[in-house]
């Protein structure tokens, strides 16, 4: 039995009053939970690795040139003499079919794959919180309608729903991208949004707040909403990890991004005819890949035990 | 009852710690209570007064770690549960103590139906084949009266109304005669017509077995018309026993008659229910001294350095842990 | 029973239908020519482009050309390549390839998939607990590409145990290393599920029921835990069964492997338009059949939804 289910229970003044029916006061739980949280969070060294790498991705995508700088000698000098040479002192990562830098050309890599992770999750998570709330709320036409596309979106793997879109895809930018795997990966944030929202709205303090009068909006942002939103949070860092891996697979496959561009997927691309030859040009952007992904999936991992002791 | 017999189920100076990276609480704290043949015992305690963990921990249901059971002794027949081996402890349940739970819709499994449930019984303890453990399965639902047992029996435990759902649960607890059964807060998830015929099979069963019952809850109108004695708990301590005649008329803890004067009873219209006081304390953090004392219209500064002991009173069996137990013993009710 | 299964099929009809025209509508629909949108770069003759706006009713209101593509769907037509042969009649030799590569990929997943997560569960806390977690977490952060080309690498050339790439060594042999490679997330993906699912479940109150029975562990997590626990995990592979053979375009493309996957992606890579859109739809197919196989499977093993 957790301390704020005790609290609660001992409300009661009296034996004969079962503690049963009394509902949690929403701002209370989540103000405990959330130092609860933090406090499970606090206390795993993965939390600490993951929130390094991404501290140190982010910085690489927002001034890429300052690491290259840093890290490489003359790293935005070119010269196909060095092509798919290996690792040497001063250039680390060796260098990449056209015989830049592998490093900085890497460091480069990290702004596209950051930037559709983040975008994408945001958008997915913006629609999420809106369709979620106001289907789950109102229920009715809307909600079905929401509820059947939903159900279409899951029909369509992501691989083969990306594909087929890009590849008929007039542009192939970085906006592009973002645009099409928003439209492939909203729908598992609103399904969960939404049936959060729907066991709120019949929770008992909803019910209060509605009977004093409050209003629809009211209801669903100060009330439903808190609470509603703290599994889709996890899912959307996971989702984060699962966009940067998705938009580099599809830039792999050829219908993402277009060189000369330069993303992970790309590097990863262009690798895959030297991959026995010269294994350097496939191991370091999947490294960097890799561990952005796993940072993600690990803080997505820690949150949700975090919020949900139950299967630590 | 002969001296040298033991009594059927004697816990005593029970105490279980939950250990956990924030800290230990204490949910059982020194309880003790002794249940003979064919007699029903309460267990009566606020929720959160550990009488639910005390019933898990005579049972060996608790997980070790979180759960520890630092001191004590469960006692069966004289034979120490607590120091058995696992094999022994778990050959006991079911066939010697059972348990039936609060929530029967979440306490059986939602996928198997309730006769697969019933006959494993059967099937597990007693070797029996498929066919003769369903037919005892049967057997047994119609003796705690569910109608059309041999249809029902291959239903899932959804199909049954609440009622219903706790007969089997009771059906499978008495499956193989237990010495003794022990009832957690058996009627609270049902309606008050239904807590009622409830109560009454279990009697009836009892008459017929004479398992000796122990009925943990929390509501004082069950434990009025069920019980023969009454152990009252407070943070995770033995407070009060009595005889429950002598319980209800004659309090001898200052807890126990808050408790009494804040329910409505018959035998005392038309005077006002007084509430007790405050809240029960968290387990993390029992008062000192007396456990009750920051609740208790009567405390004075030693209660709050001195844990009473316990104090027999004038009938017997009847003990309080109370400084002043004789006092409230004596004064009149209401 | 049979009315579950009817109101299950009544269930996937209009997902059939949706998916089908949402893939219509985003290649045909877009703005621009969808045909020269399809052919990328290429320049496509003007007679060409006038016989194919006929064959796709292009010039038809929406809803007409949606229905033709459909019919066409329903009778097997999946559309022609640039040079007029039927998409479907390239893709029938490869099924077979894909469905073995989907099937063994399948069978790991479940096998190794649920045998790691029970035993995870089953010592949760404990050290080879901890080791479960951390591999199926670095197993799902690496890109499947890059996990086919390390297991290459690693089985294949440096301790030379199997195949590197090709179907010569037929099944099982050749596909035990792709097999592997598209199962590796699904596979780690199981194994948490199950774990999570297994925990959950052993804290369940009927599971303390069977304890209170006097039942053996064995028993109590065999015969009460382990069926409930995995009714999350049968519906994720049931969804992995057909998306593993729409996933294989990946492996199939880096293990050459000659099936419907490597004919994706080398249709990819040569815009060929028509048959990337001809062979996803048919994928897209195969991954909603299998999934309302599950659907119906699922019913089976919990009797609350069949009964509801």
């Amino acid at each position: 039995m957790t301390e704020t289910t005790r609290t609660l229970e001992a409300t009661s003044g009296a034996a004969e009053d079962t503690a049963s029916d009394t509902t949690p006061p929403p701002s209370r739980q989540r103000a405990s939970l959330g130092k609860d949280a933090w406090f499970e969070l606090r206390r795993r060294p993965t939390v600490w690795a993951a929130l390094i790498t991404l501290l140190l991705m982010t910085a690489m995508a927002l001034t890429p040139g300052a690491f290259t700088s840093l890290l490489t000698e003359a790293g935005d000098r070119c010269d196909l003499a060095d092509s798919k040479l290996g690792p040497s002192a001063g250039h680390p990562f060796g260098f990449d079919l056209q015989g830049c830098d592998y490093l900085a050309q890497v460091i480069r890599g990290t702004r596209p794959s950051l930037l559709a992770g983040l975008a994408v999750t945001a958008a997915s998570l913006l629609i999420a919180v809106v369709l979620g709330l106001l289907c789950g709320f109102y229920g009715g036409r809307l909600d079905a309608l929401v509820s059947r596309i939903t159900d279409i979106f899951f029909g369509l793997p992501f691989v083969l729903g990306a594909t087929v879109i890009l590849v008929a895809f007039p542009d192939h930018g970085l906006g592009a991208m973002i645009l099409v795997l928003t439209v492939l990966g909203w729908t598992t944030m609103t399904r969960i949004m939404r049936s959060q929202v729907i066991a709120l709205a019949d929770a008992d303090y909803v019910r209060a707040a509605r009977m004093l009068g409050a209003r629809p909006v009211r209801l669903m942002l100060r009330h439903i909403l808190p609470n509603a939103v703290t599994p889709v949070i996890v899912v959307a860092m996971l989702n984060v990890g699962a966009v940067i891996s998705g938009e580099a697979t599809l830039d792999f496959l050829g219908v993402g991004l277009q060189y000369p561009q330069v993303s992970w997927g790309l590097q990863l691309n262009a690798a895959q005819a030297f991959v026995l030859d010269h294994p350097h040009l496939l191991l370091f952007p999947a490294l960097f890949l890799s561990a952005t992904v796993l940072s993600f999936i690990l803080l997505g991992d820690a949150l949700r035990d975090a919020f949900d002791p139950r299967l630590k | 009852m002969s001296a040298d017999t033991p009594p059927l189920l004697e816990v005593d100076d029970l105490c279980v710690e939950f250990r956990t990276r924030r800290g230990t609480i204490r949910a059982v704290n020194g309880l003790s209570y002794t249940l003979h043949e064919g007699e029903t015992l309460a267990l009566l305690g606020e929720s959160g007064s550990g009488k639910s963990v005390a019933a898990q921990a005579v049972m060996g249901l608790l997980d070790t770690p979180p759960a520890h059971i630092t001191r004590g002794s469960v006692r069966l027949r004289g034979e120490d549960l607590l120091s058995m081996p696992p094999e022994h402890r778990r050959a006991a349940r079911g066939t010697r103590v059972s348990m039936i739970f609060q929530d029967a819709l979440t306490a059986l499994n939602p996928v198997l139906t309730v006769g697969d449930q019933l006959s494993e019984m059967f099937r597990v303890h007693r070797g029996e084949g498929r066919k003769a453990a369903l037919a005892r399965a049967v057997a047994l639902m119609d003796r705690v009266r569910i109608p059309a047992a041999a249809r029902r029996v291959h239903d899932y435990p959804h199909q049954f109304s609440g009622g219903m759902r706790q007969r089997v649960m009771i059906a499978m607890a008495l499956a193989l005669d237990p010495e003794v059964v022990i009832a957690d807060e058996p009627t609270t998830a049902l309606d008050v017509t239904v807590q009622a015929q409830i109560m009454r099979l279990l009697k009836q069963l009892q008459d017929e077995t004479r398992m000796g019952l122990l009925l943990i809850t929390h509501d004082l109108g069950v434990v009025a018309q069920a019980a023969d004695r009454i152990t009252v708990m407070y943070a995770g301590r033995t407070v009060e026993s009595a005889g429950a005649e002598d319980l209800y008329t004659r309090p001898g803890h200052p807890y126990t008659r808050g408790l009494l004067d804040s329910v409505p009873r018959l035998d005392r219209m038309g005077k006002p229910l007084v509430p007790i006081n405050g809240a029960p304390p968290l387990p993390s953090s029992v008062p000192t001294g007396c456990a009750f004392h920051p609740r208790c219209p009567r405390a004075e500064p030693r209660c709050g350095r001195e844990a009473p002991p316990y104090h027999t009173l004038s009938t017997a069996g009847h003990r309080s842990a109370c400084h002043f137990a004789e006092e409230v013993h004596r004064a009149p009710v209401g | 029973m049979w009315r579950f299964v009817a109101r299950r099929l009544l269930h996937a009809l209009p997902v059939l239908l949706g998916t089908t025209f949402l893939i219509y509508t985003l290649v045909f629909v877009l703005p621009g020519d969808p045909i020269q949108g399809l052919a990328g770069d290429k320049p496509v003759p003007p007679a060409v482009l006038a016989e194919l706006h006929a064959r796709y009713h292009l010039d038809d209101p929406l809803w007409t050309q949606y229905a033709h593509y459909l019919a066409g769907l329903l009778t097997g037509d999946l559309g022609t390549t640039f040079t007029g042969r039927d998409v479907s009649d390239l893709l029938a030799d490869r099924w077979a390839v894909t469905l073995q590569l989907g099937l063994t990929a399948w069978v790991l997943e479940l096998v190794l998939g649920m045998a790691l997560g029970v035993w995870a569960g089953l010592r949760k806390g404990k050290w080879d607990d901890s080791a479960v977690l951390f591999g199926t977490t670095l197993i799902i952060s690496v890109p499947v590409f890059v996990v086919g080309y390390l297991a290459q690498l690693v089985f294949g050339v440096r301790l030379g145990w199997l195949p590197v790439a090709g179907t010569e060594g037929g099944w099982p042999l050749a596909f035990l290393l792709p097999g592997l490679v598209l199962a590796s997330f699904g596979l780690a993906y199981v194994a948490r599920l199950t774990r999570s699912s297994l925990i959950e479940n052993l804290r369940a109150d009927y599971v303390r029921t069977a304890h209170s029975k006097g039942l053996s562990r064995r028993r109590v997590v065999v015969k009460h835990t382990l069926r409930n626990s995995l009714i999350p995990v049968v519906t994720f592979l049931g969804l992995e069964l057909g998306g593993l053979m729409a996933g294989a375009i990946v492996t199939e493309y880096i293990f050459n492997l000659p099936g419907v996957g490597q004919q994706l992606f080398q249709s990819i890579q040569l815009r060929e338009g028509p048959v990337v859109v001809g062979t996803t739809t048919a994928l897209v197919l195969v991954f909603l059949l299998a999934n309302l196989l599950v659907d119906l499977l699922y019913g089976l093993l919990d009797p609350r939804i069949r009964h509801d």
